[in-house]
This record gives structure tokens, C-alpha cells and sequence, in this order.
């Protein structure tokens, strides 16, 4: 017969197994927030998120070219004047999901990104940031598209 | 094992710029094939960078970052000869990480 601690030990063990190989589903879909990706409008990303509804600010900036070519790909830039920022979201307001990347900011960091976007059509494209003390501000700025880029 | 990933850091101060180019398809799942078939999506989900180690940012990506995704940022503090670490982690389990040397 095992004893209790027996047992225990040997269910740690495989609980440890199977974190290490990523067979537990927490363990193998880390933090990827689906819902977030999922919001068509900015009401129901902030909802998904757990924060408050953005406000305009001019300490958050957005730069992009006023029109892009290739929908394919457009060049976008967002930042921060402000210190304290957790969290820098890029949105193309008419793309399918309106969330195009999230930024998790440590103190390492400066709140300051660039990267390329697809955009489907013509559309305000914002820059999101949450802070610290759970303000959240953003930017906006048009970006007029001649070819889309999300449609075959 | 998707191909390397281009990371380039560059010391300027006490800041370093580091631009990183991944090769991968960022298929949005909105394109169709010629048979009228949709192309089942596939894209990066999360990126992280770590310096010497020591995780400094992570990121979660939606479809709509472009194909063979392009990434900048700065860190603070860091200084020539520091190692960056860049990995990514996309919707299919296919991982894969690179690093650089800061100059």
C-alpha cells in the first residue's frame, strides 16, 4: 500500500512532466488573449482587456505614412511622451480584428515600437496606451489605402 | 524550425535600437486558394526579448502584423557587448529564438 505522501510526490512529478512538455493546456497557450484579438470596436477591446474607455491624449503618438501603396504593408510607429506606460496597443480601427499587436512595457523598455501592418481599406489607425495608474490614452491618425492587404 | 530571424542592435548613449526582421508567413485565415478554399491562419502570437537573459518586453500579435514582421524598440541601459535575445512563438506551436550582440 502507498502512503499519501507517496502518492503526492509521484502526482508532482507528473504534473511537472507534463508543464515541461507543454501537454497542460495552460502551459501550452500561455497568454494569449483571443478575446482581445476578437474586438471590433474599441468599447468592446477595453472590455476584453479589464480597462477603462480610452481618452484622446497628445502624449501618445502615432506615425505612419498619409497613404499607403500596399495595404500589405504599412509602416506604423507608436510611443509614449508619458513614464509609467504597461501596455502599447496598435489598432487599425476597419481590419477584421482591430487589434494588431500589444506591447507589454517593463522598465527596461522605452514606450516606443515600430513595426509593419496589413490594413484591408482606408482607416484610423490609433495608438493605445494603458498605464500604471489605469489611465488609458490614445492616438489617432487616417491612413488612406490604395490596395488592400487582407483579402485574396 | 522556421529561418533565423535578422536582429540588429545598435548602441547609441545608453540606448540601444534594436530592429528585428522574422521570417514567417502571417497568414491572416482571410485569403482564399484558387480551389475557393480558405488558407487556415497562421501568424506569430507572442514575442519576447530578453537582455543578457533577463526578460525585458513581451508582445502578443494579432493576424494583421505583415507577412516576414518587422520590430523595433529601445532599451534602456544596456551598452556594447550586451546580448539580445528575441523569440517568438506562433498560433501552430513553432518557436523560435536568435541572438545578437549589441554594437
Amino acid at each position: 500500500m502507498q502512503s499519501r505522501r507517496e502518492l503526492l510526490k509521484r502526482s508532482a512529478a507528473v504534473a511537472g512532466l507534463l508543464g515541461g512538455l507543454g501537454l497542460l493546456p495552460e502551459a501550452a497557450q500561455a497568454a494569449w488573449i483571443g478575446q482581445a484579438f476578437e474586438a471590433k470596436t474599441m468599447n468592446d477591446l477595453a472590455k476584453a482587456l479589464g480597462v477603462s474607455t480610452p481618452v484622446e491624449s497628445k502624449d501618445v503618438t502615432i506615425t505612419g505614412p498619409d497613404i499607403a501603396e500596399n495595404g500589405a504593408v504599412v509602416p506604423v510607429a507608436c510611443a509614449s511622451a508619458l513614464p509609467g506606460v504597461k501596455r502599447l496597443l496598435i489598432l487599425v480601427e476597419k481590419n477584421p480584428s482591430m487589434l494588431c499587436a500589444m506591447f507589454d512595457v517593463s522598465d527596461a523598455v522605452e514606450p516606443s515600437f515600430a513595426t509593419r501592418v496589413k490594413m484591408g481599406q482606408s482607416s484610423q489607425v490609433m495608438a493605445v496606451a494603458v498605464m500604471g495608474d489605469g489611465k488609458v490614452l490614445f492616438a489617432q491618425k487616417e491612413i488612406k489605402v490604395t490596395l488592400g492587404g487582407c483579402g485574396g | 524550425m522556421a529561418d533565423p530571424m535578422r536582429i540588429r542592435a545598435q548602441a547609441a548613449g545608453d540606448k540601444v535600437t534594436v530592429r528585428v526582421l522574422m521570417a514567417h508567413e502571417m497568414e491572416t485565415g482571410q485569403r482564399k486558394d484558387s480551389s475557393g478554399k480558405a488558407i487556415p491562419a497562421w501568424f506569430i502570437q507572442e514575442v519576447g526579448a530578453a537582455l543578457n537573459g533577463k526578460p525585458v518586453l513581451t508582445a502578443q500579435w494579432g493576424p494583421s502584423v505583415a507577412k516576414n514582421p518587422f520590430l523595433q524598440f529601445t532599451l534602456k541601459g544596456a551598452k556594447a557587448g550586451d546580448k539580445v535575445t528575441v523569440n517568438w512563438t506562433d498560433n501552430k506551436g513553432d518557436k523560435r529564438s536568435d541572438e545578437a550582440t549589441v554594437a
